[in-house]
C-alpha cells in the first residue's frame, strides 16, 4: 500500500459520500456546501494525478466563484427546507437511467481495457499538466480557439450587464 | 519508507511552530492595535494587565473561554459552529506556501524555512485559499438568522469577490517579471534591492489596497459597520467563537502583510550582502536572520494596516464597489499590459 493509494482511497470515498449528500439534503445551503467540499476532494484527487494546475484552478474557480454566487443567491431567496414531492414515472426518468447505464458500463469498459493493457495511459500526462505545459500550449498551438473563447465570454458578460441594467417597466 | 517518516515528522514539527506564531502574531497585533490606537488619540491604552498592559491579549483570550456560548435559539446550529473555524482555518493556511527563509542543512538534510515554499502552484493556491475564505464571513452572515449578520455576510463576499479580481491582475505583473509561480523562486528573482515593489510600484499600490479590503479593515471594514449592522457577520456569536472571528481577522492581517512582503518587499532577503556579516550560505544562523527579516517585514506592513485602520474613515457602500471596479481594476489591467509592453521591448 503506497502513500498515494491510501490518499485516493480516502478522498474518493469523501468525494463520493459528498456527492451524494449533495444531491439529497433537503436543506439547499448543505447541498451546495456539500458540492464545494466535492470539489475540494477533487482537487486533492488531482493532486495525486500530479495535476496542481488543474487542482487548484478546481478550487479557485468552482469552490471560490461559482458555488460562492450560489450560495449567494440561495441566501437572497432564503430557501427552507425542499418538500418532498410524490413524482410520477415519466419519460425523463427513463432517459436519465439509460444514460447513466450507459456511463458506467464506460466506466467499466475502460477500467477492464486498462487492467487488460489494451489501452495505454500515455506516458506525459503527468507532464501535461503543469502550468508550464498548460500556458506553452494554449497560447501556441490552440490560440485561436483561447482567443476565441475569451470573445466569447467577453460577450457573455457584456450581454448579462445589458440585461441587469434594462429598466423594469 | 523511512525517508517518508523524516519527511511527515519535519512537516509535521513546522506546520506546529507556524500555528504557533501565528497565534502569538495576533496576540502581539491585538495589543499592538490597542497602544497604537490609544496613542493616535492621545489616550494610555490597556495598562493593568502585567508590564505596561503586555499581558492583557492573554487576558482577553482568557475571558472569551470563559464567557457564555450562546447559539441563538433560529440558528443553523451546525454550519454557525463552522463558520468561524473556515475563516481561522483560512487565514492560517496559507502560510504553508509562504517561504520564511531559505533553506540550511542539518544532520545531511535540506530543510526549507516553511511547510512547502517549493510549491510550484504557490501563488494559485493562495488565490484560492482567499477567494474560499468568504464562506467563513458568508456562512456566519447567514446562519445566525439575524437579518444584519446576514447583510453583513453579504457585503463581505460581494466586497470580496470585487476585490479578488484586482488582486489576481495585480499579482500577474509580479508573475511575469519573475516568471514563475513558485514563491520560493520569486524571492530568490528580487535578491540584490531588485524589490518587485521597484519594478511593479502600480501593481504594488493595487495588491495593498486590495489586501486592506480583503481582509475587511477599515476603510472597508463595511461587512462590520457597527453604527449601521450592530456589529455585522459576528453579532450573534460569544465567547471563543467571536474569539476565532477576532484571532482569523489579526491571523488575515498577519497573512496579507507575509503575501505583501514576499511578493513585493523581497520576502525573506536580507536588506545587505549576508556575506559582509560572514552569514554563510546554508547555515543555520543565515537562514535565522533571514526568517527576523521577514517577521520584521511582517510586523512593519502590521503596523500600517492599524495606523491607516485608525486615521482614514470608512467608505460608502457604492464608493467601495466604484473604487473595486472603475478604478483599481481597469488600473490593474493597464499594468499588466504595461509590464508586457516594457518586458516585450526590453
Amino acid at each position: 500500500m503506497s502513500l498515494t493509494f491510501i490518499f485516493f482511497t480516502v478522498l474518493a470515498i469523501l468525494a463520493i459520500a459528498s456527492a451524494i449528500v449533495t444531491i439529497t439534503a433537503r436543506n439547499p445551503v448543505i447541498s451546495a456546501l456539500s458540492l464545494v467540499f466535492h470539489f475540494f476532494m477533487l482537487a486533492g484527487l488531482y493532486l495525486t494525478l500530479n495535476a496542481q494546475f488543474i487542482a487548484a484552478i478546481q478550487i479557485l474557480v468552482y469552490a471560490g466563484a461559482i458555488m460562492v454566487l450560489v450560495i449567494f443567491v440561495i441566501m437572497l431567496l432564503n430557501l427552507g427546507d425542499e418538500e418532498k414531492l410524490k413524482e410520477k414515472f415519466n419519460l425523463r426518468k427513463v432517459i436519465a437511467v439509460l444514460l447513466a447505464s450507459v456511463l458506467i458500463i464506460q466506466f467499466f469498459l475502460i477500467y477492464l481495457l486498462t487492467r487488460s493493457g489494451k489501452i495505454e495511459i500515455a506516458e506525459n500526462t503527468a507532464k501535461l499538466s503543469t502550468v508550464q505545459s498548460i500556458g506553452q500550449v494554449l497560447f501556441s498551438e490552440y490560440l485561436l480557439p483561447f482567443e476565441a473563447i475569451g470573445l466569447l465570454l467577453l460577450a457573455a458578460i457584456i450581454g448579462a450587464i445589458v440585461l441587469a441594467k434594462r429598466k423594469l417597466t | 519508507m523511512e525517508e517518508l517518516g523524516w519527511i511527515l515528522l519535519e512537516a509535521l514539527i513546522k506546520a506546529l511552530v507556524i500555528f504557533t506564531l501565528i497565534l502569538l502574531a495576533a496576540a502581539t497585533l491585538v495589543y499592538i492595535e490597542r497602544k497604537f490606537s490609544a496613542f493616535i488619540q492621545n489616550r494610555i491604552g490597556p495598562n493593568r494587565a502585567g508590564p505596561k498592559g503586555l499581558l492583557q491579549p492573554f487576558a482577553d483570550v482568557l475571558k472569551l473561554f470563559m464567557k457564555e456560548d450562546i447559539v441563538p435559539d433560529a440558528a443553523n446550529k451546525n454550519l454557525h459552529r463552522l463558520a468561524p473555524i473556515i475563516s481561522l482555518g483560512v487565514a492560517i493556511a496559507v502560510y504553508a506556501v509562504i517561504p520564511l527563509g531559505s533553506s540550511f542543512e542539518l544532520a545531511g538534510r535540506t530543510i526549507y524555512m516553511g511547510v512547502a515554499p517549493n510549491v510550484n502552484i504557490g501563488i494559485l493556491f493562495i488565490l484560492a485559499m482567499t477567494s474560499v475564505g468568504v464562506y467563513g464571513i458568508t456562512l456566519a452572515g447567514w446562519s445566525s438568522n439575524n437579518k444584519y449578520s446576514l447583510l453583513g455576510g453579504l457585503r463581505s463576499s460581494a466586497q470580496m469577490i470585487s476585490y479578488e479580481l484586482s488582486m489576481g491582475l495585480a499579482i500577474m505583473g509580479v508573475i511575469m517579471v519573475s516568471g514563475s509561480l513558485n514563491l520560493n523562486d520569486i524571492v530568490i528573482h528580487q535578491s540584490g534591492w531588485k524589490w518587485n515593489v521597484l519594478l511593479q510600484p502600480l501593481g504594488f499600490i493595487i495588491f495593498l489596497v486590495s489586501a486592506f479590503a480583503e481582509t475587511n479593515r477599515t476603510p472597508f471594514d463595511l461587512p462590520e459597520a457597527e453604527p449601521e449592522l450592530v456589529g455585522g457577520y459576528n453579532t450573534e456569536y460569544t465567547g471563543m467563537k467571536f474569539g476565532m472571528f477576532f484571532l482569523a481577522e489579526y491571523g488575515n492581517m498577519a497573512t496579507s502583510s507575509a503575501l505583501i512582503a514576499t511578493l513585493y518587499l523581497g520576502g525573506w532577503q536580507l536588506p545587505f550582502n549576508p556575506e559582509w556579516v560572514g552569514l554563510q550560505e546554508g547555515s543555520v544562523w543565515l537562514a535565522l536572520a533571514q526568517f527576523a527579516s521577514i517577521v520584521i517585514k511582517i510586523l512593519l506592513l502590521s503596523c500600517f494596516f492599524i495606523w491607516v485602520r485608525w486615521t482614514v474613515p470608512r467608505f460608502r457602500y457604492d464608493q467601495l464597489m466604484n473604487l473595486g471596479w472603475r478604478v483599481l481594476l481597469p488600473l490593474a489591467l493597464l499594468n499588466v499590459i504595461a509590464t508586457g509592453a516594457v518586458m516585450f521591448l526590453i
